[in-house]
């Protein structure tokens, strides 16, 4: 009965992101038709058709009546950009994307983790005052500019942009070699920005355990530290960590608009980006009910999982 | 523990080391690499679809895919053989002989004829989705007839001036014939089959488009063998990769961008003239094609002393020196000075001089005399995120206020401004304009009729200019065939337009470009002096580009695998001291 709640919640939280960014995105100042034509050699009867094409010249509330009903058969329209079905656009660009955030949150979270259990553990030591400074530092650091300054100061043992290379021999082995290389600075710089959070919210959630009687307990037993750490202490402080990921897990789909843009990976971020110019409506409403799908999805997934996870929250 | 972990150190090493080594002897037998022009383009492709792409990126690569009726030579930009080789008129100008000489192929090997012009003409004039490009060069068209196979007939309803100017790529019929849906054919079958000096072998949206060189193209093949185009979204990255080889050419270049490129070594500078013009739109009381106003500019603009008066305002000098870093020309005509024949400079007696104290004369006697200090307020519009409109926008304001007249400075987005600018919701808006080896279309933009219909859309108007003796001269000049005099009328239309100020021809910017020199040692700059190598009316930068005696296959060829065995030695390194570490501390804590 709770699930059906969640799974109710759910669906009801993706028809309002279908009917806000239907609405949000024509909020955006631009003609779509103007921005096309302009530069080019255009007849009025050019841009006639173009409106015409796009749906354009229909009355709002009949706009809206016709992406609801393409939608709800599956149809997500044609994007204005690339004239092809939005749904094959987005998805070439969602493995990318995956591939990116994907590992770098994986590696932030383990990262974030690592370091903010050690942190509380010795909290106050020098490790834990230069590794909460570090952390911040980088949290407050500007993407783009990070981005940047690691291109810089790298020279030329990574490359500049992109997924791969042109000239690469094909072949698996070849190919994943290039692509892991094209990986290292998007995902260092991604990691360096994100994994802060990860870091602050398991240290005080662990600072928060660290003097609960069950340790005590656990230490009277005669537990060496280590495993009072990874025994008792850890698995507690926990679940809000877990929280925390899967809400990001959620935001994976997203990308990362500006590490994607700053190193040009063809992925979600880099997309959503692009569509805003134009405003291209049909790709930028698809991109938001998948991506805020996935967020959605992953929400109910969270509260699923705590459930299992947490025989406290099962029983309230 | 620790042993294990090196154990797979060891091996991981070992792998990806020997790896190269241990490739099939077939990939090790390949003589030589090919030789490869890898191009930074900062514009995605929209299409490959030559009837539908708009993008300028596209159009450039579609040049490359598809030769045009007729092109434009390399060193003065006059009309040459493209698909047809010679073309003839009739007296009354309303029908055209085209022909198309014997021994054209498309990259498929079958012959390129008359039959392939008609096509895809007709094509254009049957099919609304395939005009979406492209249409208006057909849009006057009556009929066209492919008489044999050497000879097409263009008949036209009215005399057309651009004949010899169709930017139309011919396409294959024996390919298009067969499709359907133009609007949903990506054209994406590699080999895509053309007529260009280069055919498509690969596209990966968003990140790359490969090009073999088209060893039968009809010009003779290109020197080198492939032509990559890598997409940057990010243009200092762009200029990175130049300076580290990982691509040969880059333009669009900033010109800090530009400067900081001075001293590279192995990279070549090339700063031309750019086909662009940067105006300042003054609103000059904006009204429908029907006369109904539209839009809200300030009504003291329709005065056109109050248009001289802020001309005169602003030292143009000074802003292309300030604003340009020098890398610029100064305004006046709106065809730059890169098309010579037609582009026009103000007489000594026509020139408006910068002078604050006679732009205050002229506001005086226009009934705005200063109240407060203040004569007139009026908003300025410009793209926020664009460094010209960003620093102009200041210059012009201070300017301004030194005659009286206080500025409010509106930075929006690039849609917005093209939006409000649509609108006629702005007094002074910044703007811009990239113009053709043929003048008709960037003055064919100010005329009456390019005004939108009573209910604000279906207009391409630049300025809301509507004035009935440049309409005159403009019909003038769309059926004057006399070269000399139709560059005269050319030329008296943008007197016209530099009198009644709609618009003030800020500068004319620099294309600012580099290349390597140590993989390519020349390229072919469109026009001969002071001309561009990308973005040309043309393909001859890339097409006539010539490979540097030593080159080697671009980017540092198996360097990376080095590095990316490094960067697995650093991981695994990381590894043990990470494992090694943990040991430690749990055995101190037991102690």
């Amino acid at each position: 009965m709770r699930i059906a709640g969640k799974l109710g919640g759910a669906v009801v939280s993706l028809s309002m992101v279908v009917v806000l960014g239907f609405f949000l995105f024509r909020v955006i100042p631009g003609d779509p038709v103007v921005s096309w034509t302009r530069g080019r050699p255009t007849t009025p009867e050019m841009q006639a058709a173009l409106r015409a094409e796009w749906g354009l010249d229909k009355p709002l509330p009949q706009q809206f009546l016709d992406y609801l009903g393409k939608l709800l058969r599956g149809d997500m329209g044609t994007s204005f950009t690339y004239s092809r079905p939005v749904l094959d656009v987005i998805s070439e660009r969602v493995g990318p994307t995956l591939l990116l955030v994907g590992t770098s949150t994986l590696i932030a979270v383990l990262l974030g983790l690592w370091l903010g259990i050690r942190g509380a553990w010795r909290r106050d030591s020098r490790f834990d005052r230069v590794s909460t400074g570090v952390a911040l530092t980088l949290w407050s650091t500007p993407t783009f500019w990070l981005g940047m300054l690691l291109m810089m100061a790298t020279g030329d043992l990574f490359p500049s942009r992109g997924m791969r290379d042109t000239d690469t021999a094909p072949g698996f082995f070849s190919q994943a070699v290039d692509v892991a290389h094209h990986l290292v600075l998007p995902s260092v710089t991604l990691i360096a920005v994100v994994y802060a959070q990860y870091q602050m919210v398991m240290r005080s959630s662990l600072l928060e355990e660290l003097h609960a009687s069950y340790l005590t307990t656990a230490r009277a037993k005669g537990l060496r530290d280590d495993l009072v750490r990874r025994r008792h202490a850890v698995p507690n402080a926990l679940l809000p960590v877990l929280t925390l990921v899967f809400l990001h897990l959620g935001l994976v789909v997203a990308g990362a608009i500006t590490t994607e843009t700053v190193f040009t990976w063809p992925g979600l971020g880099l997309l959503f980006y692009e569509a805003l110019t134009g405003p291209d409506y049909a790709l930028l409403q698809g991109l938001m009910v998948v991506t805020a799908g996935a967020v959605v999805v992953m929400n109910v997934f969270a509260d699923l999982l705590y459930r299992v996870l947490d025989p406290r929250v099962r029983a309230a | 523990m620790r042993a294990k972990v090196l154990r797979l150190a060891a091996a991981i090493i070992a792998v990806t080391i020997t790896s190269p080594f241990t490739s099939p002897p077939s990939a090790m037998a390949q003589a030589q690499p090919p030789v490869t022009l890898k191009v930074a383009i900062v514009q995605q492709i929209d299409s490959l679809n030559p009837f539908i792409a708009v993008f300028q990126s596209s159009t450039e690569v579609g040049r490359l895919m598809y030769d045009y009726l007729t092109a434009y030579a390399q060193a003065d930009q006059k009309v040459v053989e493209g698909v047809a080789k010679t073309w003839e008129p009739s007296p009354g100008k309303l029908t055209w002989t085209f022909t198309v000489p014997d021994g054209k192929k498309w990259s498929d090997g079958k012959p390129l004829t008359a039959r392939d012009v008609a096509f895809t003409y007709n094509l254009m004039l049957t099919n609304e989705v395939a005009r979406t490009a492209n249409g208006s060069f057909v849009a006057n068209f009556e009929s066209v007839t492919a008489t044999d196979d050497r000879t097409v007939v263009v008949k036209t309803k009215a005399p057309q001036i651009t004949m010899t100017a169709l930017d139309v790529p011919i396409v294959p019929q024996h390919v298009w014939e067969s499709v359907t849906d133009i609007k949903n054919y990506a054209n994406d079958q590699v080999p895509v089959v053309g007529s260009g000096p280069f055919v498509l072998t690969e596209y990966k949206a968003g990140e790359y488009i490969k090009l073999k060189a088209n060893r039968s193209y009809w010009r003779g093949a290109a020197k080198y063998d492939e032509l990559h185009f890598v997409y940057f979204k990010n243009a200092d990255a762009a200029v990175q990769a130049l300076a580290k080889g990982e691509v040969d050419l880059v333009n669009r270049m900033a010109p800090a961008q530009f400067d900081s490129l001075a001293d590279k070594e192995n990279v070549t500078r090339n700063k031309a003239q750019g086909r662009r013009f940067n105006e300042l739109l003054i609103n000059p009381g904006a009204q429908t094609r029907t006369g109904t106003p539209i839009g809200d500019g300030n009504p003291a603009l329709r005065d056109v002393r109050v248009r001289r008066a802020i001309a005169r305002a602003i030292d143009l000098d000074a802003l292309v020196k300030r604003v340009n870093a020098g890398y610029a020309e100064v305004g006046t005509g709106i065809i730059p000075p890169v098309f010579p024949k037609y582009h026009w400079e103000p007489s000594a007696a026509e020139r408006r001089t910068f002078d604050a104290a006679a732009a205050k004369a002229e506001l005086d006697a226009a009934g705005y005399p200063p109240k407060d200090g203040v004569r007139l307020s009026l908003r300025l519009l410009g793209r926020a995120g664009r460094a010209y409109d960003e620093q102009a926008s200041e210059y012009l304001k201070q300017s301004l206020a030194d005659i009286g007249i206080k500025i409010d400075v509106q930075l929006v987005s690039d849609d917005q401004l093209n939006q409000t600018t649509t609108a006629a919701t702005y007094d002074l808006a910044f703007s811009g304009w990239g113009t053709n080896v043929d003048p008709d279309f960037i003055l064919g933009l100010h005329t009456c009729g390019q005004r939108p219909g009573a209910d604000g859309t279906g207009g391409t108007t630049d300025s809301y200019f509507c004035d009935a003796e440049y309409d005159r001269l403009y019909a003038q000049q769309l059926s004057e065939f006399d070269e000399a005099k139709r560059v005269e009328i050319v030329k008296a239309m943008q007197a016209r337009f530099y009198d009644q100020v709609p618009s003030v021809v800020l500068c004319y910017e620099n294309a600012l470009e580099a290349y390597r020199s140590d993989r390519f040692s020349r390229f072919p700059v469109q026009p001969q002096t002071g001309g561009v190598i990308m973005a040309q009316n043309g393909v001859w930068g890339y097409y006539g580009a010539e490979p540097a005696a030593q080159s080697a296959s671009s980017g540092s060829g198996r360097s990376w695998l080095g590095i990316a065995a490094g960067g697995v030695v650093v991981l695994v390194a990381a590894g043990g001291w990470f494992v090694a570490r943990r040991r430690r501390a749990t055995a101190e804590e037991r102690e």
